[in-house]
């Protein structure tokens, strides 16, 4: 029990420190890559190649004034930034990231929490987070952050829906809602990764993250063409930094829970070793590093994406939410269940290499027609259907 | 559809979602590797556009004789002409009764650098110069008295000439 408890500390410790040093970098970061995608060397000057850059503004925003508009709603002005904030650290606490490591006391398991309900909880915070940002934007009493505030909270649970049908299908081929165990099925081989017999699943999910975590082109909370700066137009200094944390830490987890449902989480492709007894300290530095390499691509996906397209009409956000994406996921469950159905228990095979590519082609053959239609813009631009009358 | 909202009517088979959103995302991603346009301003100012024109009237300069002595006689034109107000000579004279400036101050800040201090000074002793790179700490070191003026090395502006406006 005692060990427990020392391993728990420890660990909560370290993954929070670990979390809020790599939201310092992901800010830096995300100003350098878009400073390189448009031709410039952006921030550099603070540090070697601008590396302190985040300690900088950190200060900058420890010493301002904190603003409190006379109208607003004191209590939940206050806590509105550590609303958005706590949930996003929250959700981290149940994904595995690195294999267990063995100590002299015993074996820790390198999740902070190893919940058997690992699944439901990530779904219940990943919801919460959107009251940082509706109570931010009402508490401000100023119409553009209400704006923003309502805008997040329909454009939350709009995607929320699609995001958990998506993440249903993993269920459905893990058979287990234990984080642990769905990375454990995944690493069988380099095929049964989830992104391949479950691509569509993987599409939808990463298109739900980015409207989970408000990123450009679904950053229609904030809008600044149209709302200032949406649900945070009214809060300065720390507490506006507070969003800014909550923002880059929804994306770290968000893309840890990409690399764990899709990517097969901390597994090391084509190699067994990692993810078979005994445990060896290498073996948890190795699949660490796995880990944090697979989150840092999707975070560079992240910033790729939101310095490449442009952000999204607000009905154009709801008929893609709405009239694509959860039909998508909910015809897609059907779809995985008849096939798992089909092959686990008509032909019985048992999750494998060859399982998995045949689910892989079911997706292809989905896929291809979705694709083309997404593509023409038949649904989501709403335009097209009056011209072809 | 919101009532109100226009629509573009586009060709249904031109329309092109994914694949562009695609190129887009190819596109950004090979300026990464592209050479970058930024130049390191103060390390750095090499290429051409960084030549100041020499009719450029910038950071004064006093000018001085053989002795290190400034070439002002204080005879007052150029805070008489000073539309900024911004030059204090305080004038002073010697046994032999050459007047020098006891005072000579030009307030940066007040100034407006049109350069008539150094088309009226009868001496040449005043000059705008070719220089502009003068930030400092606090505001009072922006008023640069004789001594200041007089230790500055930067090439002096060669101002307009009706008779010569092209500067040949």
């Amino acid at each position: 029990m005692t060990f427990f408890l020392v391993a728990s500390i420890i660990k909560i410790l370290v993954v929070f420190t670990v979390i809020m040093v790599g939201v310092a970098l992901l800010t830096l970061a995300e100003r350098r890559i878009c400073a390189f995608m448009q031709d410039r060397l952006g921030p550099n000057r603070v540090g070697p190649q601008g590396l302190f850059q985040p300690a900088a503004d950190g200060l900058k925003n420890l010493v301002k004034e904190e603003t409190l508009p006379a109208e607003a709603d004191k209590v939940l002005f206050m806590l509105a930034p550590a609303m958005s904030f706590v949930p996003a650290l929250l959700t981290f606490a149940v994904i595995p990231f690195a294999a267990p490591l063995p100590t002299p006391w015993g074996v820790v398991d390198m999740v902070v929490a190893n919940l058997p309900v690992g699944f439901l909880y990530i779904l219940a915070f990943g919801s919460l987070g959107v009251y940082g940002i509706v109570l931010a934007g009402w508490s401000s009493n100023n119409k553009y952050s209400l704006l923003g505030g309502l805008r997040a909270s329909a454009q939350m649970i709009s995607y929320e829906i699609a995001l958990g049908m998506s993440t249903v299908a993993v269920l459905l081929l893990a058979g287990n809602v234990t984080l642990t165990e769905v990375v454990a099925k995944q690493s069988q081989s380099l095929v049964t990764w989830n992104v391949f017999p479950l691509s569509l699943a993987c599409f939808i999910f990463i298109v739900a993250a980015f409207a989970e975590t408000n990123r450009l082109p679904f950053d229609l909370p904030e809008a600044e063409s149209e709302l200032i700066a949406g649900y945070h137009t009214e809060y300065s200094a720390m507490k506006f930094s507070m969003f800014y944390i909550a923002e880059y830490a929804n994306m770290v987890t968000a893309s840890a829970l990409m690399a764990t449902f899709f990517f097969g989480g901390y597994d090391i492709p084509f190699t067994h070793w990692d993810n078979v007894p005994p445990w060896t300290i290498a073996k948890t530095v190795a699949t660490l590093v796995t880990f944090t390499l697979k989150v840092s691509f999707f975070l560079f996906l992240f910033i790729w994406v939101r310095w490449t397209l442009p952000r999204f009409r607000y009905d154009q956000l709801m008929a893609l939410g709405w009239k694509v994406m959860l039909p998508l996921a909910l015809s897609y469950v059907s779809v995985v269940a008849t096939a798992v159905w089909f092959f686990h228990d008509r032909l019985g095979w048992a999750y494998d290499t060859r399982f998995a590519l045949a689910l892989f082609g079911v997706n292809v053959l989905l896929a291809l027609p979705l694709f083309f239609v997404l593509d023409r813009g038949h649904i989501v631009s709403g335009s097209v259907a009056e011209e072809r009358v | 559809m919101a009532i109100g909202v226009k629509t573009m009517k586009r060709p249904g088979a031109r329309a092109s979602y994914v694949r562009a959103a695609l190129q887009g995302m190819s596109l950004t991603l090979q300026h990464i590797f592209r050479p970058k346009v930024t130049m390191q301003y103060p390390e750095e100012k090499s290429t051409a556009d960084w030549a100041l024109a020499p009719r450029w009237r910038g950071t004064h300069r006093m000018l001085t004789d053989e002795q290190g002595r400034a070439k002002c006689v204080a005879c007052g034109l150029c805070p008489q002409i000073c539309p900024a107000n911004c030059i204090k000579l305080v004038p002073g004279e010697d046994e032999q009764g050459n007047r020098y400036p006891l005072i000579y101050e030009i307030d940066e800040f007040r100034c407006v650098f049109c350069g008539y201090c150094q088309e009226v000074c009868p001496e040449e002793a005043i000059h705008v110069g070719v220089h502009y790179e003068n930030s400092e700490f606090s505001r009072d070191r922006f008023v640069y008295d004789l001594e200041r003026l007089c230790a500055q090395t930067h090439p002096v502006s060669s101002l307009w000439d009706p008779s010569d406006p092209k500067g040949e």
